[in-house]
């Protein structure tokens, strides 16, 4: 059935003298094939004696050596010690008691090492004050092992020896003595009371000229100054919220960096529902904190509001009346004053707002009220910074009456707001030298960088809060050149001592008071029996004694003050982030991946903007369609200060007119490219104030963001999170507000744990171990040290913004936070249960479409999730090769060199707890973080695995932490004592939300809080009986 | 049979000629010593062993002076006499505080370190050291006799081997001549009595390769053994890659531990102490090796020499000897001074027992928990010249072992209510390390 007919391709084909359709028909190609593109050059090609069938041969034989080679195993070499220490023994980890002390955190802390590497943070539950290491602290062991470290001393750039350095500053010490020009050291807050006594000697032996000034890169001036104005010590006062019924906060970050932190174990402590009781907390603020993200109550409120909210809370309590303010603003200090009222003595009020008058009205609201959680008497040490005198260096530096400049853990290149003017007076210094531990900003101006010891290196000691001393001791052995300013110290006094011995010696003469140095060293920490009584006593006396009318006047100039503030524009209120603090670590990967507890969104800083503001301003956050999140970018002008193309994201709760930026990102000098990340806030830090007027300007482009969390609200599903209100928690029964999901079975409803219920045959547990994790959202503040602690424990990889972004992210332990799309989760679950029909406000379809929405001031909910260890894990009956399987102690395991890779089991997990390695992370150029170089890998953990690609995992349950336990209770012959066992993210709970064990031990505090009414299972109804279990939020909304 | 008797013969006459020549040589010594200090050489010996050798040896400095003639020294060359060394050997450090001059002396040249002081010891027992130091009995010089005389008999034996089988093959060539010569010889005969020799070949038919390639049956029953020969040769060889069951690398120092575990029974745990805590044995570090090796300097065999087979791989005493040498380099000690010169260099020791990092493995938990003998895994070490991987270390010879184990449970408060409970649970006694869970993934894979 042959047919003539023709068909054509083109119109050209019809044209038969048409050359390029000659050429087509010869040629499959138009034009030739570029071979010597892709295979090199041409010539060289042709030049080369190898041809076809050698180049097969040489393929032959290099497959055939490589599989000979392979069956050969590699000759593994061990070196053992020449001399080995006495109390290293290879395998077993040693710990030691220190102390941080950066001038922005400061922690007790212990340090696993094993074989003599830091290896690990833990807490030092010895300490009364600052035991509990935050996610910065848990991540700073990662910092020793910095391939950006200083590794020695340097002149302008050049490598030179110390003895160079001591020399150039000997002299030029020498030359200043006398003269009027100033020595000046500028340097972190130490709190130490040995480096204060080694100033103290340096400026008698250089004279008055000595000018030491203390510089915190987030000021606390105002507090400090208010507190020195009423108790004439330049100090902060110290807070036990524990004891406190009522907290009302304006403004102050206290579960973060406010006033140097560590108020969260007290907290969560007063938060747990005891005998029908727990504190209630009110915050009013304008961004989104994590302090706000736990209050029972929160007001959004711009700065300006807050003081004369304050002001007015102020008068209301001494029972005057001030005009002034907006109606809301009223109703919120009604509110206030009357549950202060009510709770009286056991109420306090904090503040983080930096002006020196509202700051002074706390503490008089708190004398007022004698609160008991308000501690005067012994304040802390925490931040001493002086931001005048730092203003007025700058000055005198320019003015050239500066002869020597030493710098020690500050980076004022980065973190002033003058920073250009600081390099300018910099110049005119005739010496500068900056102890750094990166070549930061400061050191690349600086003529000298004195390398500097990371503080796991290091001697010290410190004082957090009067009469509780605590020591540094190193871990580890200098691993580069380097020093602490305070053996350079000694060295240009001329004293022939280490900073060893010197602290040794001030301890014995004045500190220890008889107590015995090797036990201070050993416990870390040492609080001297005699100032115990001593302070107890004071404060019993001062409290007695009440001389109020003399600050009566201060005062009222200050509450005046206060509520005549007014604001211009819109507010920009700088804030510290939990994972990021002042910048200091911006070089750890750690950090950078950790995701923000608030916004979810990791390797970036941003505007934080209402969801009104964004509407006027036209900004957007949006998803595309990989998951991503995309936001706008926004212009900011401070005092003719610009930031340009800083993105932004939508923050529910964000009072309207203001928006947040937080510091310690945009740092570029001695860092790695991929850790360079953000804008840098600072330079918008304005007189030190972290309140500042800015103007907004919507920029071009879209800022692709790495958030981890894809959706922001809860959606009343209230099979995740459950939470109730103090009321009804204590006046209903448990299956009210924490009710059992039932399921039909022969259309009868049964619970869902029934036997009858259940796919799975159930496996006797009975014998042996059995461990369950409980977590208590209560207690949870959402902090994140757990997730550090993670990492560092179990070799969790950082995998960088690129894979965040695509939700490659390989956290073990993530802690999930939710949004209430109505002013509460409860109006949440009344919505959805009322919802009608597929359209409209009341139909399904616009219903939840408009609970995906946060609401303005939403309620938040965090909620730590890890693997949860089913007893009928979903995961274990899909995977094709066994690699993953249950052990009799409850966990499930996942053997990796099993794993093919399929993702079935990631597929199949309700708790999406699985993370698949898509690269190899380790040996990787691509993922140049610490796994990719020698000095990273120091900090790995040898007795966890390092994955390789293609395979999956998650949270093991820490079974190598569980395996010890057992194997030291076998070997020293007894039974497990309770709160023996642990798994990382618990050791690393500070507030106590964690509690791991052995549910067979009845005695066990995890047996009894597994009978709490509280316990409820993630995603009960699904059947999957896990390990993990948590208890229901409650929250006390009692108005007064 | 005859030969070795032979070589038998010849040594004892040697060596008995040996040993008349040194009694009588040791008989004169023992009379001059007697008659020079009053002590009795071989009762000093015992007390110079016991008390004095692990600082002092004869004929070189250790952590103390060389002791040889140190009585006729001392009062040659300082005039002391033997009442100053009563004195100084029951309290040295007495001496050292009154501010004796040559008591001081001594005391500053060897490092401060002070002797012991042994007031137990009687003017008698010291006079009998004295004696010893004088003139040790010359027991050595046997050793040396017959280590001769056994050299000389194994190399005599070696020869004679050679001999023995020169003559067989001799023999056999022989028969291999003589047989073709009696095949050349028939066939002679056969030509010339013209019987046909090729044609019989011819009428034999098929040859047998052909008629197996006919039989189809055949041909399959092989084909398939074949296959199956392969198959479970192949999979037996893919089984062992990676298995390094005789791994007996060559280590940067000749460590034996057969004279060590073996000869001189040294507990494993001795030096392999952390293997008691720790999931790692440890590698015992230098320091360890200089408790002992700081006083013993040189290898001297047992009494009767290297054995034959010893001598044969080249271990002889110098060999050991110059091991220690290497010993004393890589830990920086100088023997001459006894000091450390803090110039070390660590040994880099090959490893022979490779586990996969992914499976995790504790010492501590099988020898200082279960009790295990060191020997059940790594077999018996102290025999190993060289030592070598003894077990498979394979996931299936590790599961073998928790199934068939009974756990050691007795005495330990930690299993006392598990093992009750378990044990009704399984209505046995004894449990095994399955049945405690020893198999599941997690136990060894995290």
């Amino acid at each position: 059935m042959a047919s003539n007919k023709k068909y054509w391709k083109s119109e050209a084909e019809l044209n038969p003298n048409d050359s390029i359709v000659e050429t087509l028909r010869q040629n499959e190609f138009m034009e030739q094939i570029p071979v010597d593109e892709f295979l090199g050059d041409k010539e060289n090609l042709s030049a080369t004696t190898t041809n076809r069938r050698d180049f097969l041969k040489y393929v032959g034989f290099s497959t055939a050596a490589a599989t000979v080679a392979a069956c050969e195993g590699p000759v593994h070499k061990s070196i053992p010690y020449v001399v080995q220490p006495d109390n290293i023994v290879p395998g077993v980890a040693n710990y030691y008691a220190t102390t941080i002390a950066d001038g922005f955190d400061f922690a007790s802390i212990l340090v696993k090492t094993r074989e003599g590497r830091p290896i690990k943070i833990e807490n030092n539950t010895d300490a009364k004050v600052n035991g509990s290491a935050n996610a910065r602290v848990q991540a700073s062991v990662l910092s020793l092992y910095d391939s950006k470290r200083v590794q020695g001393p340097s002149q302008g750039g050049n490598p030179i020896d110390w003895k160079i350095l001591d020399a150039n500053v000997k002299a030029k010490l020498g030359n200043l003595k006398g003269s009027n020009r100033q020595i000046v050291l500028l340097t972190q807050t130490y709190a130490s009371p040995s480096t204060d006594k080694l100033i103290a000697e340096f400026k008698a032996e250089y004279g008055d000229n000595v000018n030491h000034v203390v510089y915190d890169a987030i000021s606390e001036d105002a507090a400090l100054n208010a507190f020195e104005a009423a108790y004439s010590e330049r100090a902060l006062a110290d807070y036990n919220f524990e004891k406190a019924d009522l907290i009302v906060s304006f403004g102050a970050d206290f579960l973060g960096d406010w006033q140097g932190g560590g108020y969260d174990s007290g907290y969560a402590k007063g938060r747990v529902p005891n005998h029908g009781k727990m504190s209630k907390h009110v915050q009013l603020e304008a961004n989104m904190s994590l302090t706000g993200a736990n209050a029972d109550k929160r007001y959004p409120m711009t700065p300006t509001q807050q003081k004369i909210a304050l002001a007015k809370l102020y008068s209301k309590l001494n029972g005057s009346n001030l005009g002034g303010g907006t109606s809301d603003v009223d109703a919120a200090v009604e509110s206030v004053a009357a549950q202060i009222r009510k709770a009286g003595s056991k109420a306090v009020v904090v503040t983080g707002l930096n002006d020196i008058h509202a700051q002074t009205v706390v503490l008089a609201i708190n004398k007022l009220l004698a609160s008991e959680a308000f501690d005067a008497e012994s304040p802390k040490y925490v931040r001493q910074g002086d931001s005048a005198k730092v203003n007025k260096l700058v000055t005198d530096m320019n003015a050239g009456r500066v002869g020597i400049l030493i710098m020690d853990g500050v980076n004022p290149a980065y973190s002033l707001p003058n920073a250009s003017e600081f390099i300018e007076g910099l110049g005119k210094v005739d010496v500068s030298v900056s102890f750094s531990f990166n070549n930061d900003e400061t050191a690349q101006s600086s003529q000298f960088v004195a390398a500097a010891s990371h503080y796991l290196e290091s001697w010290g000691d410190a004082e957090f809060k009067k009469g509780q001393y605590s020591l540094t001791q190193p871990a580890i052995r200098e691993l580069f050149d380097t020093r602490q300013i305070q053996t350079a110290l000694l060295n240009w006094l001329g004293k022939d001592q280490s900073y060893y011995e010197y602290i040794k010696e001030n301890w014995n003469t004045s500190l220890l008071q008889g107590g015995d140095w090797n036990q201070a060293l050993q416990d870390g920490v040492f609080v001297p029996t005699a100032a115990e009584e001593e302070t107890a006593a004071e404060s019993v006396a001062e409290s007695t004694e009440g001389d109020e009318a003399e600050s009566i006047a201060p005062i009222s100039a200050a509450v005046n003050s206060l509520v005549n503030s007014t604001s211009s524009g819109t507010e920009l209120v700088l804030y510290s982030k939990v994972g990021m603090g002042d910048g200091k670590q911006a070089n750890n990967p750690w950090l950078q991946e950790f995701p923000d507890p608030i916004s979810r969104v990791s390797w970036d800083n941003y505007v934080t903007v209402s969801k009104a503001d964004a509407e006027n301003l036209e900004l957007e956050n949006y998803n595309v369609a990989d998951g991503g999140l995309n936001g706008s970018y926004i212009n900011l002008t401070v005092d003719g200060t610009v930031l340009n193309k800083v993105p932004v994201i939508i923050q529910p709760g964000q009072a309207p007119g203001t928006v947040g930026l937080s510091f310690g990102y945009g740092r570029e000098a001695g860092m790695k490219a991929e850790m360079a990340t953000g804008v840098n806030a600072f330079a918008l830090y304005k007189n030190f104030s972290d309140v500042q007027s800015v103007s907004l300007e919507k920029a071009s482009g879209d800022h692709e963001f790495a958030c981890v969390q894809l959706h922001k609200t809860l959606m009343g599903r209230g099979d995740i999170i459950k939470e109730t209100s103090l009321e009804i928690f204590n006046t209903k029964d448990h299956h009210e507000w924490n009710p059992m999901p039932h399921v039909s079975l022969n259309h009868q409803e049964i619970p869902v744990t029934s036997p009858d219920a259940d796919l799975w045959e159930e496996f006797d547990r009975s014998i042996g171990h059995h461990f369950n994790l409980s977590i208590d959202l209560n207690a949870c503040t959402g902090c994140g040290a757990c997730v550090i602690a993670c990492h560092a424990e179990n070799n969790v990889p950082v995998v960088g913004k690129e894979e965040i972004r695509k939700s490659r992210d390989m956290h073990w332990l993530r802690i999930d936070r939710y949004y209430s799309s109505e002013e509460t989760f409860e109006q949440d679950n009344e919505k959805k249960d009322g919802l009608e029909g597929l359209f409209g406000d009341q139909g399904t379809l616009g219903g939840l479409g408009q609970m995906e929405d946060a609401s303005a001031n939403p309620q938040v909910a965090f909620q730590p999730v890890m693997c949860q260890h089913c007893n009928h894990a979903p995961c274990e009956t899909v995977c094709p090769v066994a690699a993953t399987s249950h052990g009799r102690q409850g966990q499930n395991q996942m053997a990796y060199n099993r794993c093919v890779g399929t993702r079935y089991c990631a597929n199949n997990c309700p708790y999406k707890v699985r993370r698949f390695n898509w690269f190899l992370y380790y040996d990787n150029d691509e993922f140049d973080f610490n796994m990719n170089n020698d000095l990273g890998k120091m900090v790995i953990n040898p007795d966890v695995n390092v994955r390789s690609r293609g395979v999956m995992e998650k949270c093991s349950m820490c079974i190598q932490m569980t395996q010890k336990t057992i194997l030291d209770a076998k070997r020293d012959g007894r039974e497990v004592k309770d709160g023996e066992f642990q798994t990382a993210c618990s050791a690393a709970c500070s507030s106590g939300a964690m509690v791991f064990g052995d549910i067979n031990d009845e005695h066990s505090k995890i047996a009894e809080l597994k009978e709490d009414d509280r316990m409820y299972h993630l995603l009960e109804h699904v059947g999957t009986k896990p390990n993990v279990f948590y208890h229901v939020k409650v929250r006390n909304t009692n108005e007064a | 049979m005859k030969k070795v008797l032979y070589r038998h013969l010849f040594s004892k006459v040697l060596g008995f000629s040996l040993l008349l020549f040194s009694v009588s040589f040791y008989a004169q010594e023992e009379a001059s010593a007697d008659a020079a200090a009053g002590g009795d050489p071989v009762k000093g010996k015992q007390l110079f062993n016991q008390n004095c050798a692990a600082c002092h040896a004869l004929d070189r400095k250790m952590t103390g002076p060389a002791l040889a003639n140190v009585e006729s020294r001392l009062s040659e060359d300082e005039g002391l006499d033997k009442e100053w060394l009563y004195t100084w050997i029951k309290n040295s450090p007495g001496m050292i505080k009154a501010g004796d001059a040559y008591a001081n002396k001594i005391y500053a040249e060897y490092n401060q370190a002070a002797m012991t002081a042994f007031p137990t010891l009687s003017d008698q027992d010291i006079d009998d050291i004295l004696a010893y130091t004088a003139a040790p009995p010359p027991a050595p010089v046997v050793t040396a006799a017959t280590a001769t005389t056994d050299g000389t008999g194994a190399s005599e034996g070696g020869i004679s081997n050679e001999m023995i089988l020169g003559a067989l093959a001799l023999v056999f060539g022989l028969l291999v001549i003589m047989l073709i010569l009696v095949n050349n010889t028939l066939r002679r005969i056969a030509e010339a009595n013209g019987v046909d020799l090729e044609k019989d070949k011819a009428e034999k038919g098929l040859p047998i390769w052909k008629a197996f390639v006919k039989n189809q049956f055949l041909v399959l029953v092989s084909a398939i053994f074949l296959l199956l020969a392969s198959g479970y040769f192949a999979y037996g060889w893919m089984m062992q890659v990676g298995v390094d069951q005789g791994y007996a690398p060559v280590q940067p120092i000749h460590y034996s531990h057969k004279i060590h575990a073996g000869d001189n029974k040294i507990e494993c745990k001795y030096c392999h102490s952390s293997a008691r805590v720790s999931k790692t044995s440890g590698i015992p570090s230098l320091n360890v090796c200089m408790n002992c090796h700081k006083s013993i300097y040189e290898y001297k065999g047992n009494p009767e020499g290297p054995s034959a087979e010893d001598l044969a791989n080249g271990y002889t005493n110098e060999f050991y000897t110059s091991e220690i040498k290497k010993l004393y380099k890589a830990v920086g000690w100088d023997e001459e001074e006894q000091r450390y010169t803090g110039e070390s260099q660590p040994v880099q020791w090959v490893r022979v027992h490779n586990l996969p990092d992914f499976a995790y493995f504790n010492h501590s938990q099988h020898v200082s928990v279960a009790g295990i003998e060191c020997q059940t895994c790594h077999g018996p070490v102290e025999e190993m010249e060289v030592v070598e991987q003894f077990a498979p270390l394979t996931m299936g010879w590790c599961i073998n072992c928790h199934r068939e184990t009974n756990v050691k449970m007795e005495g330990n408060e930690y299993y006392a209510a598990i093992h009750a409970e378990l044990s009704k649970k399984y209505g046995v006694q004894e449990l095994t390390a399955a049945m405690m869970g020893g198999l599941e993934c997690g136990k060894c894979h995290y």
